[in-house]
């Protein structure tokens, strides 16, 4: 039997986006600076891969400033929830068909 | 087949990270386990010590006292409960801090900011509660109202950590309402719910999640 792989998405298969959508899943909000200790990646790379899931509406960005500072954070969006769930879905269907 | 690990490591990773950014895994049962010795023998001392009663009800010994040795009494009493929450708190942090440096982990995260806010409002509610029932003389109300607050804050946090501290916090907030009801046993349930309870409670986190 074949697992169906359509539901895996192409947006996931890198792992910086996939820690970085389980985190999101799991708070309400998140800042730049907590998500590249958590994550363990550079400046550079982890912007990159929130631009690219930014520009698919998966996540939003708050800018904001706490005090002087300014400070991004980053939440999940409800396409961002659904697509994500069906993601995992697919990851665990694949496992279970194999 | 390698897709096959691939994935099932994906999902790993996914569970990792996913508790690990919204749990705060670095409590130790050496903390349960270092707050239950204090709080025993400060109970023990409260109780054998500064009441000098052979029954556990705290009325009465203060009842039949001149009024000098009430005060000097109650003075002593706070003392004794106030040494026993900061050996406490200063086990909790530092075993914590401990645990964390271990696993190479910071103790300041947003989710331990969170597990600290959510324990701390029903904390300091409580305290409030129990200085007003200190100052209205209302004695038998300052145990249970302690245990159930210290319950109710310990449910409220055991969403940021292990669930064993909610089920921890239910156990305080029986021992609580049994205070209440037991009036004359206070003391016995402030040592089995800051005592016991935590002394339990600081094994099994310690046998299971090792440290």
């Amino acid at each position: 039997m074949k697992a169906d792989i359509s539901s895996l998405n192409k947006l996931f298969e890198n792992r910086v986006r996939l820690g970085i959508m389980s985190v999101l899943s799991v708070n309400d909000s998140y800042d730049f600076n907590n998500l590249k200790e958590t994550l363990g990646v550079t400046d550079g790379n982890l912007a990159s891969h929130l631009k690219a899931l930014e520009e698919n509406n998966l996540i939003k960005v708050n800018k904001q400033f706490i005090g002087r500072k300014p400070n991004t954070s980053y939440s999940i969006t409800e396409t961002g929830v659904n697509l994500f769930k069906s993601h995992i879905k697919a990851l665990e269907d694949i496992i279970r068909l194999q | 087949m390698e897709n096959k690990l691939d994935y099932s490591d994906d999902i790993k990773t996914i569970k990792k990270i996913m508790e690990e950014s919204s749990r705060f895994l670095s409590l130790s049962g050496l903390s349960g386990l270092f707050a239950g010795f204090f709080a025993v023998l400060g109970g023990c001392i409260a109780h054998f010590g500064i009441l000098k009663s052979k029954t556990f009800f705290i009325n009465e010994p203060l009842i039949n006292l001149p009024i000098q040795d009430i005060s000097s009494i109650k003075i002593q009493l706070i003392t004794d409960a106030l040494l026993v929450l900061i050996l406490a708190l200063a086990g909790a942090f530092y075993f914590s801090y401990r645990k964390a440096r271990r696993k190479g982990q910071k103790i300041w995260t947003p989710v331990s900011k969170r597990l600290l806010f959510s324990l701390c409002i029903p904390l300091i509610a409580g305290a409030f509660f129990v200085i007003i029932f200190y100052i209205e003389s209302q004695w038998h109300l300052i145990v249970p109202s302690m245990l159930i607050f210290y319950g109710l804050a310990l449910i409220s946090a055991g969403k940021f950590t292990y669930s064993e501290v909610f089920y921890l916090g239910l156990a305080e907030l029986l021992t609580g309402f049994s205070a209440a009801i037991f009036q004359g046993s206070a003391i016995l349930f402030w040592i089995l719910g800051f005592g016991f309870l935590h002394l339990a409670y600081g094994l099994i986190m310690y046998r299971k999640y090792k440290g």
